[in-house]
């Protein structure tokens, strides 16, 4: 092992250590929009973070992953929607259900490999974004408006953004340090050999179906719970947060911040939703050193050209993406 | 019965266009091994294009021309550009660059053309129907798309089966190093394969244009309609894509047609018209998910892939 004050492990705790003081921040500055921003990007890393279980260490590339917070938001829009409001209903049922679908969806993806596979996975999240479409009852394409966010009694007060935040914020610690476990146990081993190679794994006795499809079931129930805050976050829910551009998104997230590491997808959801944020401002900032106000506010408006051509660099240059640069080239 | 014929006449035209456009994305993807999922933009690129030359020379058939073409000299220099670097790499680095790719294109275009979409108006002559049975009259223009995009079956099978660069094509996809070795410049063989994607492509968005507004992201829902047929068929596999193109065309455009009815004997009428759209998009994944369940590699595998 080599010195424990590496670039990455220091980015990493300068990144959590600024996680933790954002409200103080927002309290300090009142800036409520970093608040809401912050909040969203803790739980789309909870997501990223269970696709990279098993995207980076199982290496199944599911284009599908954001139906999981679809299914846990709606679970929790629906039920608020009947009058269940306890958050102790809401949120299982939430985990339960993504895993109850991930079960199903990965019974059959997995009997698949390579680009069927990638494409099996876009095929079921269609089907469950057209059921969404489809639920006539639940508001259909307009989606679903969550009142009252999920009811804790005494435990807990979620309408409280602070306490919101920071709950989001250790269910994302929680999560990484259950990946973390989860990929040095023994069952993770099993899962990455299977990665590296199927066929030898199976040879030497592992049903490796088996655990494949349970690594596939719990980032599906994790990607459910984050999906459960994500609606109590935004207070609405609509086929739209299940759409593949979703997915696309959180597979930026986990590639651009560094595959089959246990911090990459939290670096790479800090770094895009910011970047989305940020770039505009940027480009207005450069623009308006060359030609008018006016005109720079209008530049920035095209800040996407700029972004996608980025993700394309960083698949060209960027291999284990930014985590990997933070390392180095240990693992070549 | 009429009516039902009529649908399946649409089915058929839909399915066609569905071909073309699936018919670039195995090419590519059967060739290089590369997942292509900016075929869409593409798809979408065609479109404006023809809605602009059209518009600039009045003339339907040299606007189509002039779009074609454009589109062809696009595709290649995103060839050249970026996708020549990712062949021989993860798929999963395909999808996230061509990801990429499309933001791109749909902000490019919304710089070049503005937010709001375009239309393509038909010329007079394509403007009329024709009586393809008695008590059935059926837009010529449905008509035409159906007879071009049969001629371009036709000759992608002549292409690729009869002539010495289909022979090429084949070779490379078999082997790209022995084809290389044997004195073939693979690259320029890629670039024309994109190319000729891209030409199907465009074709199919020129074709589409003035049925459907021309917008920013119209190329993507295509786009997966298109994956969902090349998967159904067989990656690789133009025939397979031919079959699986007309059979998903049919069964959403019938989907369409009459689940609303059938729904509505059950439901009332305003969720029949919600559900049943809904239920006709569902279906087609649904054949594709038993396709894939009882054989992982499509209708038409092809050996070796």
């Amino acid at each position: 092992m080599t010195h424990w004050l590496t670039p990455r492990n220091v980015v990493v705790a300068g990144l959590l250590l600024f996680l933790a003081l954002v409200p103080a921040y927002v309290a300090v500055t009142g800036n409520a929009f970093l608040m809401t921003l912050f909040t969203r990007i803790v739980i789309l890393a909870i997501a990223a973070t269970s696709l990279n279980l098993i995207l980076g260490y199982g290496g199944m590339v599911s284009f599908g992953h954001a139906v999981y917070l679809g299914v846990g938001g709606y679970a929790v829009g629906i039920l608020a929607y009947e009058g269940i409001a306890s958050g102790l209903v809401q949120w299982p049922v939430a985990i339960a259900v993504s895993a109850l679908l991930a079960l199903i969806v990965g019974a059959l993806s997995l009997r698949t490999r390579g680009v069927y596979f990638i494409m099996i996975t876009l095929a079921f999240a269609q089907l469950v974004y057209y059921f969404g479409v489809g639920l006539d009852r639940y508001g259909a394409d307009d989606g679903l408006t969550v009142y009252r966010r999920s009811q804790f009694g005494d435990l807990v007060n979620l309408s409280n953004r602070t306490v919101f935040y920071y709950l989001c914020l250790l269910l994302l610690v929680g999560t990484i340090y259950l990946v973390w476990r989860l990929i040095n146990s023994r069952f993770g081993m099993v899962v990455q050999g299977a990665r590296s190679n199927d066929r030898r794994m199976r040879a030497i006795g592992f049903p490796t179906y088996r655990y494949r499809l349970t690594c596939f079931v719990i980032a599906g129930a994790l990607c459910g719970l984050a999906g459960a805050l994500l609606a109590n976050h935004t207070g609405f829910i609509s086929p739209a947060t299940m759409h593949w551009t979703r997915s696309g998104d959180l597979i930026v997230m986990v590639v651009l911040g560094g595959m089959a590491s246990a911090f990459g997808p939290l670096i790479g959801a800090v770094t895009l939703l910011v970047l989305e944020e940020l770039l505009p401002v940027l480009i207005r900032l450069l623009a308006s050193g060359v030609v008018e106000p006016q005109v720079a506010v209008k530049v920035a408006e095209y800040w996407q050209v700029v972004l996608g051509p980025l993700f394309l660099l960083v698949v060209l240059f960027a291999r284990g993406g930014i985590n990997g640069l933070l390392e180095g080239t240990r693992r070549g | 019965m009429l009516l039902f014929l009529e649908q399946c006449l649409n089915g058929l035209q839909f399915g066609l266009l569905l071909f073309l456009l699936a018919a670039g994305l195995t090419l590519v993807f059967g060739i290089m091994d590369m997942v292509n999922l900016a075929h869409g933009s593409l798809y979408m690129v065609g479109a404006y294009f023809a809605a602009t030359f059209v518009a600039l020379t009045d003339s339907f058939l040299i606007g189509a021309i002039l779009a074609l073409g454009a589109t062809i000299l696009v595709g290649m220099a995103v060839e050249v550009v970026a996708l020549r670097r990712l062949y021989g790499r993860d798929h999963l680095d395909h999808v996230l660059g061509t990801f990429g790719l499309i933001l791109f294109f749909n902000e490019a275009v919304r710089i070049v053309w503005g937010p709001a979409g375009l239309t393509l108006r038909l010329p007079d002559w394509l403007n009329t129907s024709v009586r393809v049975l008695p008590g059935l009259d059926y837009p010529t223009y449905r008509i035409a798309i159906i007879v071009t995009a049969l001629l371009v079956a036709l000759f992608l099978y002549v292409l690729v089966m009869r002539t010495r660069i289909g022979m090429l094509i084949r070779a490379g996809a078999t082997n790209r190093e022995m084809t290389g070795a044997l004195g073939v410049n693979i690259n320029l063989l890629y670039t024309l394969v994109f190319g000729l994607g891209a030409a199907l492509a465009a074709l199919a968005g020129l074709m589409q244009a003035p049925i459907q507004t021309v917008q920013i992201g119209m190329g993507e829902n295509i786009l997966i309609l298109a994956f969902v047929v090349i998967i159904i068929g067989g990656i690789g596999s133009i025939r397979g894509a031919f079959i699986a193109a007309i059979m998903v065309g049919l069964i959403d455009t019938i989907g369409r047609a009459f689940l609303p009815d059938i729904l509505r004997l059950m439901l009332s009428s305003r969720s029949a018209s919600t559900v049943a759209p809904a239920l006709s998009s569902m279906l087609i994944y649904l054949v594709m998910a038993i396709v894939l369940v009882v054989r992982p590699a499509g209708l038409f595998p092809v050996a070796g892939k």
